[in-house]
């Protein structure tokens, strides 16, 4: 089975949000949850680089480690899931999260958040695969398709990538190799424990 | 890396050149890109952020400011504090506690009266204070029962019920912490007004801390003399109200995610509320042992509001006295303490 990972070529990012805008339409996203966003790091500056950020699926997910509940899962593809039926929406997760991915809907009183809504890579969550009732709660399920994430598809200068680690790190690679500079898998320390050499 | 692939094509004598004016050379090099420049040259690079900052910023265009925190490792210091430390912690205190009650149940047994009832009640607690305690009490149950759920549920209650049964009650018991946390807080505030003045030291409560209050001696007749309340109940006192804001204040950060903190901060709060939340579990099972099973006569002062007059003299001789000069001086039908 592929190992799924996502890789934002900060070079290449052009802060179009894009990506954002096809994540949210894909899977009919609340107003006011971003499951993908784009931070621009030392805009206007010199060396200013925009990176399009949402869930990296983790090996050995922060998230599910502080779960009180154990609503996380892992898929055969490594995508990181969780079920919106076992959630409590008590935000943990996003305390642990590296890189801010769960978001809640229904900032309402006393901090009850709602269950928890993150980037799914497309792949649904726990219910049966391309179902009303899965597209409801977490979105398209494009992976059961044999599609990969929109967002990434949706890229206008092909800087994210998704899709299995080992061949968009041999693209980064050869990218890399071509133009003679990158700044690196942003993330992908901190998430996979590993980041490309070049 | 790709200066190094530059340099190597050129001769020797470049070479030497180069390595004499590196510092200035190599940049030049560098800059030679296909659209005649290194864009990575001056850009940002995540380690070194990382490194300066433990936390990497920028800008969004979404109205969620929060979302501009693009990368925070620190939620790995978060989780292996919460799975690590904090369920030793937790279990330590609270067990840890259990044992040594339990412990001091059997070698030292219950703490009885020395003498017979005298018959005659006196008043310890009135009605506000006692309803202030109970509301409290009642509150900080429903909040450690529910608040233990959020650290030990998953790994002891849920492969009992499933984890269905186990989402719904975790559900219910969150609500039930968010809603109860109200009374608890509003219950501290007004016993700490009905209570600091008699909580402040004297002069007996080193006498009392260095015989242990007389929890040490078998034979139950050493009884320090005492106050309204003696050095052990000041503590416990001064625990639930240091401990209670605490809780209170790092609460209110949870109860209003990011209204008053990043996520730094609320990493803080969370952490500090598990660790005096045990904490406070276990003080408070040592108060409820020692206001029951632990001490003869105890449960009456807060149940019923009203304690036997032999019991007070006991364990509060000095409170006995000041309270038996205000009655006699006020109402002269005084209950006559009967002989022994």
């Amino acid at each position: 089975m592929a190992r799924m990972k996502f890789l934002c070529d900060a070079d290449r990012c052009i802060e179009c949000n894009a990506c954002v805008t096809a994540c949210k339409n894909e899977h009919d996203v609340p107003w006011g949850i971003n499951r993908r966003r784009v931070v621009t790091i030392n805009d206007g500056k010199p060396g200013e680089r925009s990176v399009s950020m949402a869930c990296m699926h983790c090996t050995d997910a922060p998230c599910a480690a502080v779960c009180p509940v154990d609503c996380f899962y892992t898929t055969a593809d490594a995508v990181v899931l969780h079920s919106k039926d076992l959630c409590i929406g008590c935000g943990y997760c996003f305390y642990a999260c590296p890189f801010g991915a769960p978001q809640y809907p229904r900032t309402s009183n006393f901090g009850s958040r709602g269950k928890m809504d993150k980037c799914t890579f497309c792949a649904g969550g726990p219910e049966a695969d391309s179902t009303e009732v899965e597209y409801a709660k977490y979105g398209a399920n494009r992976l059961a398709e044999g599609k990969l994430p929109l967002c990434a598809e949706m890229c206008s200068t092909k800087s994210l990538l998704a899709g299995d680690g080992e061949i968009i790190a041999a693209i980064y690679k050869e990218r890399v190799t071509q133009r003679g500079y990158g700044s690196g898998a942003w993330g992908w320390q901190t998430a996979y424990r590993e980041t490309i050499t070049v | 890396m790709q200066v190094l692939k530059r340099v190597r094509p050129i001769g020797p004598v470049l070479a030497a050149a180069v390595l004499a004016f590196g510092l200035i050379v190599a940049p030049a090099a560098a800059q030679e890109g296909p659209s005649g420049s290194n864009p990575t040259a001056q850009s940002v690079n995540e380690q070194q952020l990382l490194q300066e900052l433990n936390k990497i910023q920028g800008r969004i265009t979404i109205p969620d400011g929060k979302a501009a925190t693009l990368e925070q490792p620190r939620g790995q210091d978060f989780r292996s504090f919460h799975e690590g430390a904090l369920p030793w912690i937790g279990g330590i205190a609270v067990l840890g506690m259990l044992l040594v009650l339990a412990l001091f149940y059997f070698i030292r047994g219950r703490i009885r009266m020395q003498s017979q009832e005298a018959g005659v009640k006196v008043v310890r607690f009135n009605a506000l204070e006692r309803l202030t305690h109970w509301v409290t009490a009642t509150a900080f149950i429903v909040l450690a029962i529910t608040g233990l759920n959020f650290v030990f549920g998953k790994r002891l209650l849920m492969p009992l019920i499933g984890p269905d049964a186990f989402s719904g009650w975790s559900q219910w018991a969150k609500y039930a912490h968010d809603f109860f946390s109200w009374a608890f807080m509003l219950g501290i505030l007004i016993m700490a007004v009905l209570w600091v003045w008699d909580n402040l030291p004297d002069r007996y409560d080193g006498r009392w801390l260095r015989v242990g209050g007389g929890f040490f001696d078998t034979s139950n007749r050493t009884h320090p003399p005492a106050a309204r309340f003696n050095a052990g109940q000041k503590l416990i006192f001064w625990s639930v109200i240091i401990g209670g804001i605490a809780l209170s204040v790092s609460g209110l950060f949870m109860l209003f995610p990011f209204a008053y903190a990043d996520v730094n901060g609320m990493q803080l709060a969370q952490t500090i509320h598990a660790v005096v939340g045990v904490l406070m579990v276990a003080v408070i099972i040592a108060h409820i042992y020692i206001g029951t099973l632990g001490m003869e006569g105890a449960y009456e002062a807060m149940g019923s509001g009203t304690v036997d007059l032999n019991w007070a003299k006991e364990h509060h001789s000095v409170w006995v006295e000041k309270q038996g000069a205000k009655t006699e001086s006020s109402q002269p039908a005084a209950p006559p303490t009967p002989a022994e």
